[in-house]
């Protein structure tokens, strides 16, 4: 059984409107999404603003209430606890935020931050709060000195180290990586994303590395889930991304990407057309309006994901329609 | 490249601030030509001076608090001593900016159609329904569906990709001979990216207009720009073509930022750890005394901490700041800091 087990999870928001402010609709965030993690795995969840990839990962450790679906963690369905009851859990599944800013405390020093945290859960006894705290803002690379500062003293960089000090200290075992580099500049960015790997390999964690940017995702993560619109689209280990990826939003992600040499310039992939709303999606697969290969049947109704470790949701490339013809005569 | 004559000439460009702190220069002796029909790149981290540079030659700095020295020379004028009348018939007319966020700049209680306007009423002499005609078919020209519908339209009605591809319309509609496109694509989505480059190339192309592209995205600056000026903590610190620049950098830091981005499909091994920089870019209030990179530098010797180094000019036009230029032939491993 896998450490984490995801099925059929949807998420809507209400989209309140009119002068009363009722309920007139629902915003389609994450429909119908299955998915394993194993332990000590790193998978990468890509996609473009507005796919549902941050939501997933709030839904999937409870900082929001799922529509539907379960959520196994290690075993036990989490998905309708209740606040105490969740209690235990919380301390094992930590997020890291893209903001490193808005989610520190703006008026807590590191040591009262990390110290918070650490009584809380009751992680360490009184006594050893100090050195406790002293040795995680060393395990994340920053100087002793800094446990006296506040956030703001920090560039983006540094916070965002004590933003993975904060989730580490409860000794957690899935963390879920929110766009943890996407603030930051690119030499910075790799100092972080090597923290972020040195740490997985020494505490054993299982990460959930959200992200936009497919180049990050393919470097750090060992399996890739592309989303689109609130639905995976596309599975595949991530060394095979390049090679193997079949369904055609993931390889116009791939071709859109600007390649890092300029002897090698070619046409950028260009999509037509818009991302439709999250609040009324058209029936079938919600890369129609886009798609390069649509047909008739993409409009009715939503492909499957399907295959056995690399899943596509595709009619055209999993029954291409010559096949379904021959099928018919 | 070199017989034709720049549009744009900026001779020892500084830019200095007077803050709480003291004066604080976060642009220091920038020289560069931009010429018709080319991109230059500019690339950076965040607080080298990249849009610093640029809104200085656009003068859109606080003037109370900014003292500009050098020259910047447009057309015979120097735009950093010419007075304000004669800015506003520079700005979007001869010179035309698109910045970072498409939603704050653009106006959110006119329309996409009276904005348009507004920019060509200022600076053209065409009636009113010429000039409508004209806004629809700049809206055209960047791919925006049913322009005539979209003109009516207010900011916030459209998606972030549009907004950026109306700034574009507003900022070409009076045909400008220097586009300066600060960080274009920086809050889009890859797809819509790629989208917003490829206008602005097939532009490039079809109006002859001379972009200057700033960007900290090295893919970008690849696929698009033709010369690269590299800076860091305020100076240039290299600047040749793209394809130098990429496939024989000379300064030690452009090397190390090259490495340190996670390759597509490369060769990397996964779980390996990417060649990061170590530390961070020197505050500009504490700058060392000689080179600005050596804290970082994996070559740094005793000289480079007594004396910074000039921006030596090779014989093939290649420009570096560093007393030990990488040799330009080897292969080096640089900035592999583990």
């Amino acid at each position: 059984m896998a450490f984490i087990e995801i099925r059929n999870l949807v998420k809507h928001f209400p989209k309140r409107g009119g002068v009363l402010n009722r309920v007139v609709g629902k915003v389609h965030a994450v429909n119908g999404v299955s998915f394993d993690i194993n332990q000590g795995e790193t998978l990468g969840i890509v996609g473009e603003s507005g796919c549902g990839k941050s939501t997933l990962g709030k839904t999937m450790i409870r900082l929001l209430d799922p529509t539907e679906g379960t959520i196994r963690f290690d075993g036990h369905d989490i998905a309708d606890l209740g606040p105490a009851a969740m209690m235990p859990y919380r301390r094992r599944m930590q997020i890291i935020f893209q903001d490193p800013y808005s989610s520190l405390n703006p008026r807590l020093t590191v040591r009262a931050l990390l110290k918070e945290e650490l009584s809380f859960h009751k992680i360490v006894p009184p006594a050893e709060l100090e050195p406790t705290i002293l040795k995680l803002i060393e395990t994340v690379g920053l100087r002793p000195d800094s446990a006296d500062k506040f956030p703001h003293e920090f560039s983006g960089g540094q916070r965002q180290r004590i933003g993975i000090a904060r989730a580490l200290a409860v000794k957690p075992e899935l963390i879920i990586a929110d766009e943890p580099v996407s603030a930051l500049d690119v030499s910075i960015q790799a100092q972080v994303l090597n923290l972020l790997k040195d740490l997985k390999e020494q505490f054993g964690l299982t990460v959930m590395f959200v992200s936009h940017d497919l180049k990050v995702i393919e470097h750090f993560c060992d399996r890739i889930l592309v989303m689109y619109l609130g639905y995976v689209v596309e599975e595949i280990d991530a060394d095979r991304v390049h090679e193997k990826a079949k369904h055609p939003y993931t390889i116009a992600l791939l071709g859109a990407n600007p390649i890092d040499d300029p002897d090698d310039r070619r046409p950028l992939v260009v999509l037509k057309g818009d991302v439709p709303s999250p609040y009324n999606p058209p029936p079938g697969c919600p890369f129609q309006t886009r798609c390069p290969k649509v047909e008739d049947r993409c409009r009715r109704e939503m492909p499957p994901l399907e295959g056995d470790g690399h899943r596509v949701a595709c009619w055209v490339v999993n029954e291409p329609a010559d096949a379904v013809a021959a099928g018919a005569e | 490249m070199n017989d034709r004559s720049p549009c744009l000439r900026v001779r020892h460009l500084c830019t200095s601030f007077r803050t709480d702190r003291g004066p604080v220069t976060a642009v220091d002796d920038i020289t560069f030509d931009v010429y018709p029909g080319e991109t230059l790149g500019i690339v950076g981290e965040s607080g080298c001076g990249k849009t610093v540079t640029s809104k200085s030659i656009m003068r859109l700095l606080p003037d109370h608090i900014t003292r500009y020295s050098g020259e910047a020379d447009f057309r015979g004028t120097n735009l950093l001593t010419a007075d304000e009348s004669k800015m506003r018939r520079v700005r979007g007319d001869s010179i035309a900016m698109i910045f970072q966020e498409p939603m704050t700049s653009l106006n959110p209680v006119f329309t996409v159609g009276w904005q348009l306007d507004e920019a060509l009423k200022y600076h053209t002499s065409l009636n009113k329904r010429q000039r409508r005609e004209r806004s629809v078919e700049m809206l055209r020209l960047v791919d925006i569906p049913n322009p005539e519908k979209r003109i009516r339209e207010y900011p916030h009605q459209l998606s972030g990709g549009m907004r950026q591809r109306v700034m574009i319309a507003i900022a070409l509609c009076c045909e400008p001979e220097i586009l300066i496109a600060d960080e274009p694509t920086t809050a889009l989505d890859v797809t819509i990216q790629a989208q917003i480059l490829d206008l602005m190339n097939g532009l490039k192309s079809k109006l002859n207009t001379a972009i200057i592209l700033i960007t900290h995205d090295l893919g970008v600056i690849a696929q698009t720009a033709d010369r690269v000026m590299v800076m860091y903590a305020g100076r240039v610190i290299e600047s040749a073509s793209v394809h130098d620049i990429f496939h024989r950098p000379q300064h030690p830091y452009t090397k190390a930022l090259l490495d340190s981005i996670p390759k597509a499909g490369g060769t990397e091994k996964q779980g390996d750890r990417l060649p990061a920089i170590r530390g961070m870019v020197p505050s500009l209030f504490e700058l060392p005394k000689g080179c600005r990179f050596q804290e970082r530098c994996d070559y740094a010797e005793q000289r480079c901490i007594d004396l910074e180094p000039e921006l030596v000019t090779g014989d093939d036009g290649r420009q570096v700041r560093c007393h030990f230029p990488l040799d330009a032939n080897a292969k080096l491993t640089v900035g592999a800091t583990s």
